[in-house]
């Protein structure tokens, strides 16, 4: 079809619809939103990580002023554990080993932070006072924090169904064909590294406000969800036994979840069963400190990783073994990110026809552990943009020469990789050349003897990513565990006067889709971007559908919307047929018009919308009036977005301080419906990349104790401790979404902690230092620095 | 928060009376920003909180003389001034620039304007910027009872020589010829990981090193090397033990001993 530019399409920067109301304060958060007769809910947690419960003493709390209930297990135990939504089996073909999750602790506690029993008060200040009046009798038992010590004979069982610990014992990948390759290699670098335990931390943390109707039955869910729908069928189907048409999941505005807001958590399910049981609202609010002990973490991998190369430096395989560390609980998505998230990502850009990863999943006595931003392909990514840089330093290679010469070529498209993946499109050496030349790579040195005449060891880090967005197809990943379906669905109303809402699945929480859906929407249907709304976020309103996680919403969502659109356009230019008196296959719509092809006769796309609804001069016979279609769209493979990023960094040798000077990213996502929106999701990404790198760290003491359990130790990335980020876009269109589009939510993420890694490890070159683990503080590189010097 | 009283009296004797008949545990609060995360975690239960903000008199900033053998000049800082008030003084940036700079770095703009001198040394955390310039700057702590010379000051950890009911009115800081306030901020606080002032008053050379310990302290090698010659040189080869100093996850005591004297010598060339 031929297209007007439209000023409010595909591609304009428009700015983004929901923010007046975010900037002005008018959002409505869940914490926002009171209802009538509305109690307070108090979790009271275990201080303890791991410890037996010997009695529970309410009665005193049960007494204080303002307690409305006190409840523990012994009033929970009938309600159904928190589910697990993807079942991996050990390569012997076992299932995982899946310990009951319960919503308040049965019988011991297995981290700290725990809720052992909630108390509901008139007030959250009477809730709490009687908190302090619950007595708790607990036997403590040792805690398992250490992975690699969780698993000897004698350590403490989390779970007794898993008595050493493992959860499973997954592999992926030729293993012979692997150890031959190594057999044979030239060159094997060999890495040990950590990918450093991270919390998400959401500027707005979680709540939930629980409400029942005794009249109706129906049961109400305020809650602070990246997936109302996946809340509705997990907690009414597995944990409170109630029918999904008796339960509304609203998900209102969300700041943001970066992941952790993805899974069913007990606090949701446990107000949603206590209203029904006190016949009036209970609300939960978590506080930061709450936060950081009961929302899902990530990462937390250790892992060793060795590259074979032949002597020419082509790779010839790769082996990766790795503990992921699941937590106490094996949280919704927890056993699919380090398996067929993580696994599926280790061909990266690259051509290594060889590769085998083992993954052992560990029980600990910590807070469950989940996605988080990137969601495994993070890991994928550090361990082998690392363990390239080490082996281009072992071999005395350039390591942009070393990627180039292992690239996937442009002509090798669609690309099949050895573990399970097919890319369908990509070019890195675009993406690659285009970073090299933003960042003068080759004016580097100068750059380096600069600094060293200020004192400072100035380095620079290249990392190619790879990632995988929009996890599909359904069939496919049901074959591999998963226990839901992938797709995504959007109903697209076209209401009598020609405006437009869309009711989709997906969710926004930050990524600002209220703004790119309704582009997409205006580009397709030629009406006004202020003409169209996007609904979501409320299960009473929108069709079933997956929610937002994986940088999924545009690829998968988005394709809903189309789908939807292609049906109103199809029956739009029936009407349109008739009432022009023309053939239906002479019609073609256009720029916002059904016309008879050829001709100047034209029906506007508000005049068909009016008809369908006051269908007078209408096929009454042949086509239903109204104009509303619903469209499910299951994708048939993941999307691939790539990129390069250099990061170059200058270190004062004297205090091992790490400033970051430069930092250039260039992605492909694909077609791009926003490049504003995208360019600050680029922003977004590669700060929590940054602090991954450089500042974040969830810390356990032996004892199982968090020990950077607030803002004073946890360090976020904050504004001053990030450059001026330079990002570029090149495109290779997505081949099997009606919008050639990748995703582009987490890379920024996935990208950037090796290019940080490898510039501070570029920058400590002359004290012979081949690697640093994340977070690298100014301590770790004054420690590199000064072993080096003892040498 | 747990129920507490609160009292807002408008004068220090007033304040005094409300200590006695406060309960068990009246606690005074001034810009809050340690008290009221405390009270909101329920770390802590007063009895009553004593707000100073209604007294008159315990803020601003102004110079004087010095009395009696001492003609030095002082600037004398209210209790109850911010900050950021510190910071922003015209009369503090031309006298002791390093005790504007050092109020320039304490937290963010939000803890400025609401946190206080008084409230900061009262309180004697660890890492808090303050006391270094009270040890360094040779300053005296005025309290509603007796004056107190800052190097008796600071007791211990969370520690002061204040008695029950004691109330800081005022810090008189003696101004320095010259003087340089340098840290290295603890990533995710910004506190102090470790903080170096360094004044010279003539012969005498004072290094004050908060963060570090317990409670703040001076390095008598620095300050003898300094005082014979004032320069990053002389501070070539002394070592400041590990003894003693914290270790946290951010910093082993070797890291902080060895900040020490990095930030020592940048501070004796930021002194010029």
């Amino acid at each position: 079809m031929t297209h007007q530019p439209n000023p409010t399409g595909i591609g304009a920067a428009l700015k983004r619809k929901e923010d007046p109301r975010f900037l002005r304060g008018k959002g409505r958060y869940t914490d926002d939103i009171n209802l009538p007769g509305q109690s307070y809910a108090y979790f009271l947690r275990s201080a303890y990580a791991h410890a037996r419960i010997k009695k529970i003493d309410t009665r005193a709390a049960k007494k204080a002023r303002g307690v409305v209930a006190v409840y523990t297990s012994a009033d929970t135990a009938k309600l159904g554990g928190l589910p697990c939504g993807w079942l991996i089996h050990s390569k012997d073909g076992s299932p995982m080993k899946e310990g009951k999750h319960p919503v308040l602790a049965e019988g011991k506690v297995r981290h700290v932070g725990d809720p052992v029993a909630v108390i509901i008060a008139e007030t959250l200040a009477q809730a709490r006072d009687a908190a302090e009046l619950v007595e708790i009798d607990f036997a403590e038992l040792p805690a398992v924090v250490d992975m690699a010590k969780a698993q000897n004979k004698g350590a403490a069982a989390v779970h007794d169904v898993a008595p050493d610990n493992v959860c499973y014992d997954w592999e992926l990948g030729d293993k012979a064909a692997v150890d031959a390759a190594f057999a044979t290699a030239a060159h094997v670098t060999r890495l040990e590294l950590t990918n450093n335990r991270l919390a998400a931390n959401p500027i707005e943390p979680r709540a939930a406000i629980g409400d029942y109707s005794s009249a109706t039955g129906e049961h109400t869910l305020y809650t602070t969800s990246q997936n109302p729908h996946v809340i509705r069928l997990l907690m009414g189907a597995f944990v409170l036994q109630i029918p999904e048409h008796k339960i509304r999941v609203i998900a209102p505005d969300v700041g943001g979840g970066f992941g952790s807001k993805i899974y069913h958590y007990a606090e949701e399910a446990l107000v949603t069963w206590a209203a029904a049981q006190l016949e009036r609202p209970v609300k939960w609010t978590s506080d930061r400190s709450e936060a950081f002990l009961s929302d899902a973490q990530g990462r937390d991998h250790k892992t060793v990783v060795e590259l074979a190369l032949d002597k020419d430096g082509k790779f010839l395989a790769l082996r990766e073994s790795t503990l992921a560390n699941m937590g106490a609980y094996l949280s919704t998505f927890a056993s699919v990110i380090p398996t067929w998230l993580h696994g599926t990502l280790l061909a990266g850009q690259y051509t290594t026809p060889a590769i085998y990863c083992n993954v052992k999943a560990i029980y600990t006595s910590t807070v469950a552990v989940d996605a988080y931003r990137g969601a495994g392909r993070p890991e994928a990514t550090f361990l082998l943009e690392r363990v390239i840089d080490l082996a281009a330093l072992e071999t005395g290679r350039d390591p942009v020469e070393l990627r180039r010469l292992n690239f996937i070529q442009p002509h090798q498209f669609p690309y099949q990789t050895p573990v399970a993946l097919v890319y369908d499109s990509g070019n890195y050496q675009a993406t690659m050349d285009q970073a090299l030349k933003a960042a003068d790579y080759a004016g580097f040195e100068k750059r380096r003897q600069a600094a060293k005449a200020r004192g400072k060891l100035r380095g620079i880090g290249v990392a190619s990513y790879i990632e995988a967005c929009g996890i599909a197809p359904s069939n496919v990943a049901g074959a591999l565990g998963a226990r839901a379906g992938l797709y995504e669905a959007a109903t697209v109303r076209v209401n009598p006067t020609g405006s437009v809402s869309v009711m989709t699945g997906s969710h926004s929480h930050g990524q600002g889709h209220e703004t790119t859906f309704a582009q997409v929407v205006s580009d397709k249907l030629g009406i006004a971007f202020d003409q169209v709304e996007i609904v979501h976020g409320d299960t009473a309103k929108i069709p079933f559908g997956m929610g937002t996680y994986g940088s999924r919403s545009i690829a998968v969502g988005g394709s809903a919307i189309v789908k939807a659109m292609d049906k109103i356009i199809a029956k739009g230019k029936k009407i349109a047929a008739h009432m022009l008196e023309a053939a239906e296959g002479d019609m073609t719509f256009e720029n916002g018009a059904f016309k008879v092809a050829g001709t100047d006769r034209q029906k506007s796309f508000g005049e068909v919308a009016f008809s369908a609804y006051v269908p007078h001069k209408y096929p009454l016979d042949t086509v239903e009036p109204g104009l509303e279609e619903t469209a499910f769209y299951d994708p048939k493979n993941f999307t691939f977005p790539a990129g390069t990023y250099i990061c170059e960094v200058e270190i004062d040798p004297d205090t091992g301080a790490v400033e970051i000077v430069a930092f250039h990213a260039a992605d492909d996502f694909g077609n791009i419906i926003n490049p504003m929106i995208v360019e600050g999701q680029v922003h977004g990404g590669l700060a929590q990349g940054i602090g991954q790198a450089l500042f974040e760290h969830c810390v356990y003491d032996d004892a199982g104790q968090l020990v950077s359990g607030s803002f004073m130790d946890y360090c976020m990335p904050r504004a001053d401790n990030l450059p001026s980020f330079n990002v570029a876009t090149s495109v290779t269109v997505c081949t099997h979404n009606p919008l050639g589009v990748k995703g582009c939510g987490e890379a920024g993420a996935i990208g950037s902690p090796p290019a940080v890694i490898n510039a501070i490890v570029n920058a400590l070159k002359d004290y012979g230092v081949t690697h640093i683990e994340m977070p690298a503080t100014p301590q770790k590189i004054w420690r590199a620095i000064r072993s080096a010097k003892k040498k | 928060m747990h129920d507490f009283k609160y009292a807002r009296p408008a004068s220090l004797a007033a304040a005094a009376t409300l200590v006695k008949k406060g309960g068990a545990d009246p606690v005074f609060l001034a810009g809050g920003q340690t008290l009221i995360p405390a009270l909101k975690m329920r770390l802590r239960k007063p009895s009553t909180v004593i707000d100073l903000a209604a007294i008159k008199g315990l803020d601003g900033i102004a110079e004087k003389k010095g009395k009696g053998k001492d003609k030095g000049l002082t600037v004398v800082v209210g209790a109850l001034t911010t900050h950021a008030a510190v910071a922003g003084s015209k009369l503090v940036k031309a006298r002791i620039p390093a005790l504007a700079a050092l109020a320039e770095g304490i937290g963010d703009p939000q803890v400025r304007h609401r946190g206080t001198l008084g409230g900061s040394i009262a309180n004697a955390d660890p890492a808090a910027d303050y006391p270094a310039a009270v040890i360094a700057l040779h300053a005296e702590v005025v309290t509603n009872k007796r004056s107190i010379s800052g190097d008796a000051f600071f007791k211990g950890f969370f520690e002061t020589a204040l008695k029950p009911g004691e109330i800081v009115t005022a810090v008189n800081f003696r101004v320095p010829d010259k003087a340089a306030y340098m840290k290295f901020a603890q990533p995710a606080s910004r506190f102090a990981l470790v903080g170096v002032l360094v004044a010279k008053f003539g012969a005498e050379v004072r290094v004050a090193v908060t963060g570090a310990g317990a409670s703040v302290f001076r390095v008598p090698d620095m300050e003898k090397a300094l005082a014979k010659s004032f320069s990053a040189a002389a501070l070539d080869g002394i070592k400041v033990s590990p003894k003693d100093l914290n270790s946290d996850i951010h910093a082993a005591a070797d890291y902080r001993a060895h900040l020490i004297g990095v930030l020592a010598k940048r501070a004796v060339e930021a002194c010029g």
